[in-house]
């Protein structure tokens, strides 16, 4: 019984298939759902789109006119990395939301890896198109001299927490909603085995409320998604104007 | 008489299509960040974009204060200073976080292109 409404049981890790975890799965499915999409999606190429090819460019112009807003038309050589981290993110979010599934992004592991690879392409290309220019990015302008260590050991810090929290929101808020959405599940069970029929009526409520927290747990797999693309996005638009 | 008003049409029509034109632009300029939230369901773009930018904050706060502690830890052990790196950066830390949070609330100035909306 402890067992089975453990919170916590469902992001541990096993194996299925010899090497290949149920995370490994999870990550092959949102891979190939995004290929699928896509791939359908753009088979046609009506000039009425159809359902699926609405869907595929809905998402293509949804990443481009994010791109656009915050780091400009220049911004436009990151959208495959832009696009591919958006939609693996969205993916793997929604195909945790199937009851039974596993939430690949509830790993911080995942999402740091992720973060990572934002951040080092940020400075790879930022010290690539700038050389040492790119280190503007920590002096800000008109600070006078003798204040100006404090600020640049500031925005150092600044800087480096950047990918720490790119990535904990992300895992926070999956693993945050999993736990929710699994205790207050596991109360509709407990309440009718311990207190029979008077449980079982009393279990309603916590079962209208496990509802209500699906659907906003379908709204903030979206919204992570999002965020996460977007604040990729600002960081890339530092590489690409570092100055003022 | 005649042809004057039908000038003045003409002018209208004018007008209007510049008019409309500024219209298109300014919608242009507003609207993308509004119909980015209208994908997200039931709730209003308004309310997603509210908690989105709630959860912003809050992480970037923490993300502040755990990279300066870390550095500070780090660079105790290293040079053997304990405690006074780590109570130096930890301070640089807040101090980052309460930057990192300005920035994300749009307060603050970005270090990169200073004209993007903040989230």
């Amino acid at each position: 019984m402890a067992g089975a409404i453990d919170p916590i049981h469902q992001f541990q890790i096993t194996p299925l298939l010899g090497p290949v975890t149920n995370s490994a799965t999870f990550m092959i499915l949102a891979v190939a759902g995004v290929s699928a999409l896509l791939l359908l999606g753009s088979r046609e190429r009506a000039l009425v789109p159809g359902r699926l090819q609405s869907l595929a460019e809905l998402s293509y112009e949804f990443v481009r006119g994010m791109i656009h807003q915050t780091a400009g038309k220049h911004g436009m050589v990151f959208f495959p990395l832009v696009f591919s981290l958006f939609m693996f993110v969205l993916f793997c979010n929604l195909l945790g939301l199937i009851p039974g599934s596993f939430t690949v992004t509830s790993h911080i592991i995942v999402t740091f890896a992720l973060a990572l690879l934002v951040i080092l392409t940020v400075i790879g290309y930022g010290f690539a198109k700038h050389g040492l220019g790119f280190l503007k990015l920590f002096v800000p302008h008109g600070v006078p001299g003798y204040i100006l260590p404090l600020v640049v050991a500031i925005e150092v810090i600044s800087f480096l927490s950047r990918p720490i929290s790119l990535s904990v929101r992300l895992f926070a808020n999956m693993l945050a909603g999993h736990i929710t959405l699994k205790v207050f599940a596991g109360f509709v069970t407990m309440l009718s085995a311990a207190l029979g029929g008077v449980g079982l009526a009393l279990g309603v409520l916590p079962l209208l409320l496990t509802i209500g927290i699906t659907a906003l747990e379908f709204l903030v797999a979206f919204l992570q998604a999002y965020v996460f693309a977007l604040l990729t996005c600002m960081y890339l638009n530092d590489a690409l104007h570092p100055g003022h | 008489m005649a042809k004057g008003s039908d000038e003045r049409r003409e002018g209208s029509g004018d007008d209007l299509a510049g008019r409309l034109d500024r219209l298109d632009k300014a919608l242009e300029r507003r609207g993308a960040g509004r119909d980015d939230g209208a994908g997200s369901g039931p709730v209003s773009s308004r309310d997603a974009q509210g908690i989105a930018r709630g959860f912003r904050l809050s992480t970037e706060m923490v993300a502040g204060v755990i990279v300066g502690g870390g550095l500070g830890w780090a660079l105790d052990r290293w040079l053997d200073t304990s405690p006074f790196g780590l109570i130096v950066l930890l301070l640089l830390g807040f101090a980052a976080g309460v930057l990192n949070v300005m920035r994300a609330a749009g307060i603050a100035r970005h270090p990169g292109a200073d004209d993007h909306p903040p989230l």
